[in-house]
């Protein structure tokens, strides 16, 4: 990137330099101004269709469109220029001649970059008159998108995504002039594994989910940045939720992971996260079963396992547990001959996008096995649980224990941390409601080494806590560590112990991640 | 408006050979999907929803992608149309040359309600195009594939008689 | 020549003079012509003397931009790195024009070689010669012509002997205006929606496939074989008025004149001499009101200027408008103009591929709101909305289809206000029923 010749320019009064071949469009973005735009988007081939981006540059002899217009040496771009605001005016009032505004009932509202550009420069008002407005009925793509025509810009976005990035053209513009409307041949629904992204890449509410339909307005909804648990490719998600309930998952921009797009499987892939039937205090066995308590006295309890155990130790984890979690789970145990490991489901085949290079939805479908392994755990679930009755210590960490008879384990202490309680775990000394990962902080490794945060979407319920929190607890009960106050202290002090995490802290691995130094590199770094 | 029996694949025998040559003349597959179509046309008469999945699947394209084009040209038929397609140009210079005047007698009598419709014998189908590309001649009717120039409100009734 | 009439004597005739004489359609035929010498010679010359000899003789592009051709050729790349391609546009799409028609029609081999020079010219392997759909005559001509070109080893693996490779396909379009817009058209050959491309990258650089490609329109392409055989001067020479027009042109004349037909003119040659004497002149009783020189996407000129205008590229633009493909439409004093602005109107919103917003959602308003105007329920506040948007519809998409249609707006109110008028303040009946 050193090397590539820049371009200097002017855009509405501010200086920038961008890369040569750079489109006027991306360079205003560095520029702090975002040029109107529907036909455009970063992560598809440019169409130049909708003309909103019209901005004036000097000399040239007419207004040129942002998008398709590159950058030269000394050229002065106005973006809010008279002619420009005109043209821009001008494009608004011809798309919203056919538009319903039907804004209260649309899904879209809120989050409508047609509602957006017409408050930010439209005019009030339409010159259209009493004509009659296009009619077309809603069509049911299938899968989860349906399509309203009458809301449709023609902008072009879902036809190219099907087009160049899915490489299965199930979407086309048929007919012509404005009959033209986004179309499909009988034979064929919308079913492409990652079809869902015409949803998010409709910049109007023309392609909308059934699933999300009618849920949620988008000014009620909170964002929280998160990744995706769905398989090992670690896609960047947004979880969205209305009154801490999760009511949509979609992509967030990563150009190094999942550039815009997310599977369809890792979209759909949340209703867990609503789940009821969680535990929602620490439980401690009595004679009736479980029975309520305090964290002051689980962990009292928990620590009086851990000091009453001694000799060999089992650590079962989901490979959807955080690296501050793991990490913490592993000091815990730190004086046992310990036996650390996980399982996770694997699919026959992978599902890539073929536009993008190295995506798709993996057959690994967990979050954190890369992170697993690199904190010392093993895919040895099998071998772990047959040696479990020779275990003084059992620690579980929301590994679901699906085919694992903990009950019949009778000189054995079980430490269960979860969010849900298997009938299995009924068993054990002290049960620890934790946070799952839409409920708190924390960081994975994908399977291409990236370390990657996610942040919380929503409250756990009741006194649930982050594992990680709930671990560092224990060690302070233990005597053995000093208190933890957020993901970011614990990862800290994670990247200060374990030599592959070294160089790495919370705030540095910024919105993005970084990716993790190979296990081979370590030695000659240090 | 769809076939209520089988489809047969047109592409066979002598349309297939004759679709391998058009291929030879092109870099891309995709490239022969107007002529493949016409084909179609010529043999069906019309351009069905079958028939786009067929021609999809042998220039290895998705049949939406070929519905896509299909729509895009007028000239290819998207239902079924009488025996003898009239096209009559309304464009400007022979709008001005009374095009309107030929479109009003053909409708009457070739027997078709409206424009776009097919006449109940099914001998006509009726509709206005633009510019035929004849001005010189207005105005140009095209009955299928043969192109009459001249054509005045006068002349249609023995037009229909030879066409019946 | 001023087919389908005799000659007029003051036509110049270089491309037309065998309209009409059906012998000529053969290889035999148009060899016993002098057909074929200008190919021979040219395979004989090196690719970039065909370019200058072009470039020398002023020709340019007689399809509407008037793009000079000698240059528009010296663009292709030197160094072969990948395949070229030439397109003949033989779409001929734009109202009023039929010029290219009857050259396929007539002298479909003086096509076939004004194509294999320019293709041998910029090295291309392929020729396509994209003809509309509804040219059901001219396709059958062309093709039975190309056959016996093959045939006759005029075209294939040793074209005329030469030991050069050149081959040529017709490719059938559909029904569609906008193919006739070169990028539009690459599109159609490639199986694609004729929807026009932005440019850059322009079609020198990536054309049909992706690779470098020449588009010429059909008459541009018949006279290379002309200025071959008689030198860039003489055709340099063939210019009435100004230097940069070079040549003869087609003109197809149509609408209300009596003697409707194409007609060969030199450069420059003035408008209503050819309407009046050429073509014979208004029917009867009848008036001169207006005329589209160009085509239908060219501003019309009013009686005045009409008589005025003088045609080459230069003499239109003095006049406000373009010599465009050279289609004359004439408007007599019968004509009702803001009805024929609304048949305009709807042909252009019939024919926009939808890619734009200013030209899919404007054209069709332009239509309504003429619509409205004609059933006499118009105001003069929808004259205003016309102009600003037929404004808005200009310089601002891919292609001029909405450009036209504004231009034919936007002359059409300009110059005959009057009849607007008429029917917003009730002076004139209804044209239409209430829409």
């Amino acid at each position: 990137m050193a090397d590539q010749a820049l371009v200097t320019l002017t855009i509405d009064g501010v200086e920038v330099s961008v890369p040569k071949g750079t489109s006027i469009l991306e360079a205003a973005k560095r520029a702090g101004v975002v040029i109107p735009h529907y036909c455009y988007h970063p992560g598809l081939p440019v169409a130049g269709v909708c003309r909103m981006c019209l901005v004036e540059v000097e000399k040239a002899p007419k207004l040129q469109i942002a998008c398709a217009t590159p950058v030269a040496e000394d050229q002065v771009v106005h973006v809010f220029s008279e002619e420009a605001l005109k043209a821009r005016k001008g494009v608004l009032e011809f798309l919203l001649i056919n538009h319903p505004l039907d804004c209260p009932i649309c899904d879209q509202a809120g989050e409508c970059e047609l509602q957006d550009y017409v408050f930010q420069e439209g005019q009030a008002r339409t010159r259209y008159g009493e004509f009659a407005k296009r009619f077309n009925p809603v069509e049911d793509f299938g899968e989860d998108v349906l399509y309203v025509p009458n809301r449709c810009i023609l902008c072009t976005r879902c036809v190219r995504f099907m087009d160049h990035l899915a490489d299965d053209a199930v979407l086309n513009v048929s007919e012509r002039g404005d009959r033209a409307f986004i179309g499909v041949h009988p034979d064929r629904k919308l079913d492409h594994s990652w079809a869902g992204n015409v949803v998010d890449l409709c910049p109007v509410g023309s392609l909308i989910s059934k699933d999300f339909l009618h849920r949620a307005r988008a000014w009620e909804i909170d964002k929280a940045a998160s990744i995706c648990t769905g398989c090992s490719q670690g896609c960047n998600i947004n979880i969205d939720t209305r009154t801490d309930i999760v009511v949509r998952v979609r992509p967030r921009a990563n150009l190094e992971v999942n550039r815009f797009f997310i599977c369809d499987h890792g979209r759909r892939h949340y209703r867990w996260m609503n789940r009821g039937d969680r535990i929602e205090a620490p439980l401690l066995p009595t004679d009736g079963g479980l029975a309520a308590t305090d964290w002051d006295h689980a962990l009292h309890e928990a620590a009086r396992v851990v000091r009453g155990s001694g000799g060999r130790a089992v650590v079962l984890v989901s490979p959807n547990t955080s690296n501050e979690a793991l990490y913490l789970a592993k000091r815990l145990l730190e004086g046992f001959d310990t036996q650390s490991a996980f399982r996770v489901e694997r699919t026959e085949n992978e599902t890539p996008l073929p536009g993008v290079e190295n995506l798709a939805l993996r057959t690994e479908r967990a979050a954190n096995v890369a992170g697993a392994l690199a904190l010392g755990y093993a895919e040895e679930f099998e071998a772990a649980v047959a040696t479990l009755a020779d275990a003084s210590l059992v620690l579980v960490v929301d590994e679901p224990l699906d085919g694992v008879a903990l009950s019949a384990l009778e000189h054995t202490n079980v430490i269960y941390l979860g969010t849900a309680l298997p009938e299995s775990a009924r068993g054990a000394k002290v049960v620890l409601p934790i946070a799952n990962v839409a409920e708190g902080d924390g960081s994975f490794v994908n399977r291409d080494r990236r370390i990657q945060r996610y942040a919380q979407a929503k409250t756990s319920p009741g006194m649930a806590r982050p594992a990680w929190w709930v671990l560092g607890e224990l060690l302070r009960e233990l005597d053995r560590g000093e208190p933890l106050f957020s993901a970011g202290e614990a990862f800290d002090l994670l990247a200060s112990a374990e030599a592959v995490f070294s160089g790495m802290s919370y705030e540095n691995l910024g919105a993005t991640g970084r990716v993790m130094v190979e296990a081979g590199e370590v030695g000659a770094k240090a | 408006m769809q076939h209520t029996t089988e489809y047969t694949p047109v592409f066979t025998g002598e349309h297939r050979k004759r679709l391998d040559e058009i291929l030879q003349r092109y870099p891309t597959k995709r490239a022969a999907l107007l002529p493949a179509i016409w084909i179609v046309q010529e043999t069906n008469g019309w351009v069905s929803d079958e028939a786009m999945a067929e021609v999809a699947e042998v220039l290895a394209l998705t049949p939406a992608y070929v519905k896509g084009v299909v729509t895009f040209y007028t000239m290819y038929h998207q239902h079924p149309v009488g025996k003898t397609f009239v096209q009559i140009c309304t464009t400007t210079p022979c709008n001005l040359c009374g095009a309107e005047d030929v479109v009003a007698a053909f409708l009457q009598h070739a027997g078709c309600e409206e424009l776009g419709a097919t006449s109940p014998d099914g001998k006509f189908t009726v509709i206005e195009v633009e510019c035929l590309g004849a001005c010189g001649f207005a105005t140009p009717v095209m009955m299928n594939d043969d192109f009459i120039e001249d054509v005045t409100a006068e002349k249609v009734p023995d037009l229909v008689k030879q066409y019946s | 020549m001023g087919y389908p009439h005799k000659s007029h004597g003051k036509e110049t005739v270089v491309l037309s003079q065998y309209f009409g004489d059906p012998e000529a359609r053969s290889h035999a035929g148009w060899v016993k012509r002098g057909g074929y010498k200008a190919l021979e010679n040219a395979l004989s010359m090196e690719p970039a003397e065909i370019i200058d000899v072009v470039k020398a003789s002023g020709l340019r592009g007689r399809g509407g931009a008037g793009f000079p051709a000698g240059l528009k050729w010296s663009f292709m790349p030197k160094e072969k790195k990948k395949p070229h391609y030439l397109c003949c546009n033989a779409d001929e799409s734009e109202p009023g024009t039929f010029k290219d028609r009857e050259i396929m029609r007539w002298t479909p081999h003086a096509l076939i070689e004004g194509c294999a020079i320019a293709q041998y010219a910029i090295q291309a392997e392929i020729t396509y010669i994209y003809i509309r759909g509804e040219f059901t005559e001219p396709l059958r001509i062309m093709q039975a012509a190309i056959d016996e070109a093959y045939d006759q080893g005029v075209l294939g693996p040793n074209a005329m002997g030469s030991g050069k490779r050149l081959d040529m396909y017709i490719h059938r379009g559909a029904g569609a205006y906008i193919c006739g817009e070169e990028t539009a058209l690459m599109n159609s050959i490639e199986g694609r929606r004729g929807n026009p491309r932005i440019r850059p990258p322009f079609p020198a650089a990536s054309g049909v496939f992706g690779n470098p490609t020449t588009i010429n329109n059909v008459e541009t392409l018949t006279a290379v074989s002309h200025i071959l055989n008689r030198g860039a001067g003489w055709y340099k020479d063939l210019s009435l008025s100004n230097p940069k027009s070079t040549g003869t042109k087609l003109l197809s004349v149509c609408g209300h004149v009596q003697k409707p037909g194409n007609y060969e003119v030199t450069m420059g040659f003035p408008l209503g001499e050819l309407l009046h004497d050429l073509a014979g002149g208004m029917r009867p009783g009848r008036m001169l009101k207006a005329c589209a020189p160009g085509g239908s996407s060219v501003p019309l000129l009013n009686k005045e200027e009409t008589e005025e205008c003088l045609l080459d590229y230069e003499g239109c633009v003095e006049k406000g408008t373009m010599l465009g493909s050279g289609g004359v439409i004439v408007y007599d004093d019968s004509a009702d103009m803001v009805y024929q602005a609304m048949r305009l109107a709807k042909f252009y919103a019939h024919e926009s591929c939808a890619q734009c917003t200013q030209c899919r959602e404007g054209t069709a308003w332009t239509v309504r709101i003429l619509e409205r105007i004609l059933a006499g329920e118009g105001t003069v506040k929808d004259l205003d909305l016309l102009l600003d948007l037929s404004r808005e519809m200009t310089g601002r998409t891919i292609c001029v289809l909405s450009d036209s249609c504004a231009a034919v707006v936007v002359s059409s109110i300009e110059k005959f206000h009057d009849e607007f008028e008429a029917y917003i303040n009730g002076k004139k009946a209804p044209a239409i029923a209430k829409v």
